[in-house]
């Protein structure tokens, strides 16, 4: 398996070309500003009432770099805990590898059906797809995520997968896909929300009471006690997690926590930074298995699939500590034009712009670190204070670095950046070339401004007037109207005589 | 106070009034302004672009240009921002000991117009006179990189005449986000729509900032609109007196 496919979907175009088709789309525009200034909005006052909010963070920070530095010894201690409780634990080094192993799980137990809680892993190798071609059939239960599947659709959001979707289109994939998949929609089935969870509730009934076998994802996973934990909002993880008499989860190794007291600090953060509650209504913990209450049967498959390769870049590793919360998403204005399916991963926004290029290669996700204006709003609402635009100039590095060592000649983009460091290496070629463009902007200018341009500027100057150089350069100025001190002719021969 | 003013490759080029307008205020205040013409450029786009090891040369010109001052003034956030979070990187990272002592030495003295003017200078009334209805976009590496929080706003109350009305959504990114208008100009131009529909819904004649790059992209767009809306760095109100033209 190449990198490129182990986060389905990465066959879509570069950022740019698919952000061009979501602006495209207003409804999706009108939906996703609704949709995200009404959590941040949230998000903010909840976060204001914790005195010690910018303490959890820090802690949390701090629990994460610790846990990651030493990622190895807390896996096997977690390893130890569920055996002990009666699980089993399986190692999946990719995406295929933990396709097989639940594929396997689920023939074992003769079932051709699986109920799903909403899980960003299972989303990430593509498991749905996996089962299907193995003739088992996967059923999302979060209601979001039942949307996108019933739609035929891709999650655009870490946390409400369906947000580029109003009510009207759902009701709509409601009454047209429900009867394919189970019991359908009733007739009469209005836009109203009441209505829809309705709708929903008896669709989803019927599978819970009838389903063998569960795949969870994991929020966190406690190395102590072997305990697991799951976070919603809706109760129907909780069915899926108690119900079955199978439970397989699928993890990433990077969800451990060293210890069950660690969950204290991230049960706060977690639901005050993603929906913008003081505490979400349905929290999950199991410890293996218990006889006699709940699944018999659990398994834990601790999925790689990139972290390892991830957690060896000391700047990008950071990456590793996020919670999945998505207040990076709801802050960032990039993400509220373009929603989520232009980031082409089921990590989209600006912790999908750092976390997919690792963990498939910068080569085939070159695009990513250049879709953020880095203006830094998701590094203050980030919960674990992953400094975003850090690990994004960092790769944005990387992947020009992979550029050239994939070509033979440069790029323009490289031509052009090789050309403004030797004008700028050198205060007298920066002062010739200012003069040059002074005496060149005269010729094209109107009233000082400069209209079309032609080129890589012609996207610039499609929307914007472009003010012509000065006349006078401040250097030029300088040297005109001041006679010059000691310390200016200093700098300046010093600046000359070097190179 | 001697105070070198390092104006960016930016300003210099396209703006030079500001540089002027940076070294009447301070004068005006009673400090000795320098200009080392050896300065040339922070490194930001090179670096934010992804060509890290050509920002090297950059880093060890500002280090030894600037060296020596009691302070630095930058009259950009993002500039003043490069050199305070990004310098010490590129030193480790590409340079040797010397250089990243050289850095240590001059990135403390480094500050942004409002930041030299409130902490260091301790003053928020400049004597400014500008009777125009005004209106203030935070830019982002101002906002959250250096965190300048309100000191712009203390500087622009304090100025005589001004009417200054509050931006909506003042914090939201414009859209610049230097390499990224090209890159990815379909975004940038969808944000840029909004700021404009903001700072034109407050009547401001003149839209202000601490960056010349975020008001040359706003102001560009405001422009091609024909809106009427007019664009002026902080320090361009700060330096204007009564019976001043500007």
């Amino acid at each position: 398996m190449t990198g490129a496919d182990n986060v389905v979907w990465l066959g879509t175009p570069a950022f740019p070309e698919a952000a061009r088709s979501a602006l495209a789309d207003s409804r999706l525009r009108t939906n996703l500003r609704r949709a995200t200034g009404t959590i941040r909005d949230k998000r903010l006052a909840v976060a204001a009432e914790l005195e010690d909010w910018e303490e959890l963070r820090e802690t949390a920070a701090a629990i994460k770099r610790h846990t990651l530095r030493h990622l190895d010894h807390h896996l096997l201690r977690l390893e130890k805990a569920v055996t002990a409780a009666g699980g089993v634990v399986h190692w999946a080094a990719d995406a295929a590898d933990a396709n097989r192993i639940v594929t396997y799980l689920v023939k074992q137990t003769g079932a051709d059906e699986v109920v799903k809680v909403k899980s960003m892993a299972t989303q990430e190798i593509g498991l749905n797809e996996a089962l299907a071609d193995a003739g088992i059939r996967a059923y999302e239960t979060d209601l979001a995520e039942l949307i996108v599947q019933l739609g035929g659709d891709r999650p655009s959001h870490i946390l409400v997968p369906a947000i580029h979707r109003g009510r009207s289109e759902i009701r709509e994939i409601f009454r047209r896909e429900m009867g394919e998949w189970g019991r359908p929609a009733p007739e009469d089935l209005t836009d109203e929300p009441r209505d829809l969870a309705e709708a929903a509730r008896l669709h989803l009934r019927e599978k819970f009471l009838r389903t063998k076998v569960a795949v969870s994802g994991a929020n966190f996973a406690a190395a102590d006690t072997g305990t697991i934990a799951v976070v919603e909002s809706e109760g129907n993880g909780r069915m899926c997690l108690t119900l079955p008499e199978t439970l397989i989860t699928v993890m990433g190794i990077e969800k451990v926590l060293p210890s069950f007291a660690d969950l204290d600090v991230f049960l706060q953060l977690l639901p005050r930074s993603s929906t913008g509650e003081r505490m979400n209504p349905y929290t999950s913990l199991w410890t293996g298995v218990t006889e006699g209450d709940g699944p018999q049967h659990f398994h834990l498959v601790l999925l790689d699939n990139g972290r390892t390769a991830t957690l060896a870049d000391e700047v990008g590793r950071q990456a590793l500590a996020c919670i999945r919360c998505s207040a990076c998403l709801n802050v960032c204005p990039v993400y509220e034009r373009t929603g989520g399916h232009a980031y082409g991963s089921v990590y989209p926004g600006p912790i999908g712009a750092v976390l997919t290029p690792q963990l498939v290669g910068i080569e085939n996700a070159a695009s990513l670190p250049f879709a953020s204006t880095l203006c830094g709003a998701c590094y203050d609402a980030c919960p674990v204070k992953i400094n975003i635009p850090e690990v994004l100039v960092h790769l944005r590095a990387e992947a020009v670095e992979a550029k050239r060592r994939g070509r033979l000649l440069p790029t323009t983009e490289g031509l052009a950046m090789k050309a403004a460091g030797v004008v700028l290496g050198s205060p007298r070629r920066l002062a010739a070339v200012q003069r040059l463009a002074a005496v060149g902007a005269r010729l094209v200018a109107r009233d000082g401004r400069i209209g079309a341009l032609p080129g890589p500027f012609a996207r610039w100057s499609g929307t914007r007037d472009t003010p012509a150089p000065a006349r006078e350069s401040l250097r030029a100025w300088w040297r005109r109207t001041r006679t010059p001190t000691n310390d200016d002719a200093r700098t300046a021969a010093e600046g000359e005589g070097r190179r | 106070m001697r105070i070198a003013l390092f104006i960016t490759c930016f300003n210099d080029t396209m703006f030079p009034r500001t540089g002027r307008a940076v070294t009447e205020l301070l004068e005006r205040l009673g400090h000795t302004v320098e200009f080392p013409q050896g300065q040339t450029c922070c490194g930001q786009m090179h670096f934010n672009t992804g060509y890290r090891p050509e920002t090297l040369p950059m880093v060890r010109r500002f280090a030894e240009v600037f060296a020596g001052y009691d302070a630095v003034v930058a009259p950009s956030g993002s500039c003043a921002g490069m050199v305070r979070d990004h310098h010490r990187v590129v030193a480790a990272q590409y340079g040797d000991s010397a250089l990243a002592e050289a850095v240590e030495q001059v990135v403390p003295t480094v500050y942004e117009l409002s930041e030299l003017l409130v902490d260091v200078l301790g003053v928020t009334d400049v004597g400014a006179y500008f009777p125009h209805r005004v209106t203030y976009h935070p830019t982002c590496h101002s906002l959250r990189m250096l965190r300048v929080g309100d000191r712009p706003l203390r500087l622009l109350r304090a100025v005589k005449g001004i009417d200054l009305v509050e931006l909506p959504d003042a914090e939201s990114c414009c859209g610049f986000g230097g390499t990224f208008a090209l890159k990815n100009a379909d975004v940038s131009n969808a944000m840029l729509a909004d700021k404009m529909r903001h700072v034109q819904d407050t009547g401001a004649e003149i839209l202000s900032a601490g960056d010349n790059s975020c008001l040359t992209h706003i102001g560009g767009g405001l422009s091609r609109l024909r809106t009427g809306v007019g664009t002026m760095h902080l320090a361009e109100i700060l330096a204007a007196t009564e019976g001043d033209v500007r």
